[in-house]
């Protein structure tokens, strides 16, 4: 069922009061009534009310000055002002001040009801607007961000709690953990997110080219500035800037940021004219910062404005229980992608991810899947399908013969435990293979 | 004077034959007996020079205060042109889920619009209007039916696209109002 739309009507002459009252309520709408602006702005701070309908002449404080401050306090209200004397300049400051409409007393009925329903209409198109957005800000969420394990909760907790505020995070943790990912969910859950989130990669470009990427530039700034360029600051009003590997910039750039994050405003390079911009600053880096505080190459004041909030990403390692859930999410993503049937992946290769010590984290963990899901049947993702290299599962090999029981393992899984095959492959007859197969109780895995 | 049912109050002269046709339909649509009756208001007291109007609300207080005993509802019907304070005129207006309501033939008939004059399209417009302000007294809202008599009407012309009946849904939420 549709919502009733509310209506306030604050006029201080109660005929006009009850006339549009009486009109309204046969409509079906919720009418409330106000004598003047105060009365009104203490039901409007206690009730929301769709369109709000307002003389311009009242005694006290005016239909105009009533509309600018329902206006501060509830941006998306729809005023409608009323006059019974209409001059051009107070329609033009009625509408400046953001008023929806400008009617004189006394109206057409007609062109009341036309007023009324088409303000009830953009209500609803503003209302499903919202419901759209934020259905498509929860898929985005949903699909992003992926685990369930303690340690990947409490980051998404700190996450939930930190993108409300307006303070600047650095998000820290190795290569491969997420931190862009993180950003952007901090972003797409904030009241910022439906401006722009714009990254910059500070460790893939020069002083020179960040200072233009950050501020941007004038016309003839420098040799190829062929035209004006908006900097990354200017694009993120209203939004949020990443900037990722941090602790690459230089001493020269520590200093400008630094500038800018205290005034909001920046001078394009080549310029002379202020610029101020309203943006957010998250910023990613795998090195520690306080170290690099410490040693003196990195600003302290700088840390200390840009570490407001930290939020560290566990590296994959940490949380292998995570590991099937990214994995299914990987062959989905990739079998989607590449127009496949969506695969499985057997047990076994399943544990041998869960055991592998994934030093490119989850980027790496992508990569690897998706290669499986290129090379492999097209059904079932085994473990001859996954380049996992015996060096990098040491960490549970600890003595000789656990390395030749694992390398015996692999190479009877290369070849699907043909005996022959395998022997030929490690260059050994056949009887020594049954003896260390005996010897070392190798089994095909299910 | 103690009747049952819904009471036509006349104001001004109306034929016999007119006002019982109106009567026979009301009291189809609400299931109740109608009576017809004159009434007498000194309408200057209601006149607004600079609009050369009658005050509609005004008219509608009177009626209630003077006409309302002795019957369910009470209904006036006026000549005049009819105006709200905050509308440049008006066909009819009613206490929503009140007692009394009233109308006016003034921007009913055809010769207001320089057309041809059509007893029956008045005929049928005032009943429809009738209808759709006692509607109302009986707790009825507008309805987005589009041949439902409670359906908006603010020009004429959307008087003649609606029927004189309720809908279904109106039908039904008048037997659970009454």
């Amino acid at each position: 069922m549709a919502k009733k739309i509310s209506i306030l009507i604050v006029d201080d002459e109660r005929s006009v009061r009850d006339s549009l009252y009486n009109w309204f309520i046969e409509d079906g709408y919720r009418v409330e009534c106000a004598e003047n602006a105060k009365e009104a702005l203490h039901m409007v701070e206690s009730d929301s009310f769709d369109i709000i309908l307002a003389d311009i002449k009242m005694p006290g404080m005016d239909g105009l000055e009533m509309l600018r401050r329902i206006k501060s306090h509830r941006k998306e209200s729809i005023v409608i002002v009323m006059t019974a004397f209409a001059t051009v300049d107070t329609a033009v400051q009625a509408l400046k001040d953001g008023a929806y409409d400008y009617v004189t007393k006394p109206f057409d009925p007609d062109d009341l009801s036309h007023l009324i329903r088409n303000a009830s209409k953009q209500i609803s198109l503003s209302e499903e607007n919202e419901a759209l957005k934020e259905r498509v800000v929860s898929l985005e969420n949903i699909e992003d961000l992926i685990g369930k394990s303690a340690a990947m909760q409490s980051v998404l907790k700190e996450v939930e709690s930190v993108a409300q505020s307006n303070s600047s995070v650095i998000i820290t943790g190795e290569s491969g953990t997420g931190k862009e990912l993180i950003a952007r969910a901090i972003h797409s859950n904030s009241p910022r997110r439906f401006f722009p989130l714009v990254s910059v990669h500070c460790g893939a470009l020069t002083e020179s080219l960040l200072e233009s990427e950050l501020f941007g530039h004038e016309k003839g700034a420098f040799t190829g500035a062929m035209y004006n360029r908006k900097g990354r600051f200017e694009m993120a009003d209203g939004g949020t800037i990443f900037l990722d590997e941090i602790a690459t910039i230089s001493s020269k750039m520590q200093v400008e940021l630094l500038r800018v994050l205290e005034s909001k405003s920046f001078i394009r390079v080549g310029g002379n004219k202020e610029i101020t911009s309203d943006f957010r600053v998250i910023c990613a880096t795998n090195r520690d910062l306080k170290n690099m505080v410490t040693n003196g190459t990195f600003r302290e004041d700088l840390y200390y404005r840009l570490n407001v909030v930290n939020i560290q990403i566990p590296p994959l390692r940490d949380r292998v229980e995570d590991i099937p859930l990214l994995v299914d999410y990987f062959i989905r993503k990739y079998c989607t992608s590449m127009n496949k049937l969506p695969v499985t992946i057997e047990p076994s290769a399943l544990k041998r991810l869960q055991e592998f010590d994934f030093p490119g984290n989850i980027r790496e963990l992508e990569n690897m899947v998706e290669r499986a899901i290129v090379v492999g049947n097209g059904k079932k993702i085994t473990l001859k399908d996954l380049p996992l290299q015996k060096s990098m599962i040491v960490s549970t090999l600890e003595s000789l013969d656990d390395v030749e029981k694992s390398h015996i393992l692999q190479t009877l899984i290369n070849h699907e435990w043909n005996i022959s095959q395998t022997a030929r492959a490690l260059k050994v007859d056949r009887v020594t293979l049954y003896n260390k197969i005996r010897k070392y109780n190798l089994k095909p895995l299910e | 004077m103690n009747e049952q049912g819904i009471s036509i109050i006349s104001f001004g002269y109306f034929e016999h034959d007119f006002l019982g046709k109106i009567a026979d339909s009301v009291s189809l649509e609400f299931m109740m007996p109608v009576h017809i009756r004159e009434g007498h208001l000194d309408l200057s007291e209601y006149y607004d020079a600079a609009r050369r109007q009658y005050n509609g609300n005004l008219l509608l207080r009177e009626v209630d205060a003077q006409y309302s005993a002795g019957s369910i509802k009470t209904f006036g019907l006026f000549y005049v042109d009819l105006f709200i304070p905050i509308l440049t005129y008006i066909f009819g207006q009613a206490f929503l889920g009140g007692h009394t309501a009233i109308a006016s033939i003034y921007r009913l008939s055809n010769e207001r619009y320089g057309l041809k004059e059509a007893d029956d399209s008045l005929l049928e417009r005032l009943t429809k209007e009738v209808v759709h302000e006692l509607g109302h007294t009986f707790g009825l809202i507008h309805c987005h039916v589009p041949a439902c008599v409670m359906a908006s009407s603010t020009y004429v012309e959307d008087i003649d696209q609606k029927s004189a009946k309720l809908c279904v849904k109106c039908r039904l939420q008048l037997s659970k109002n009454m």
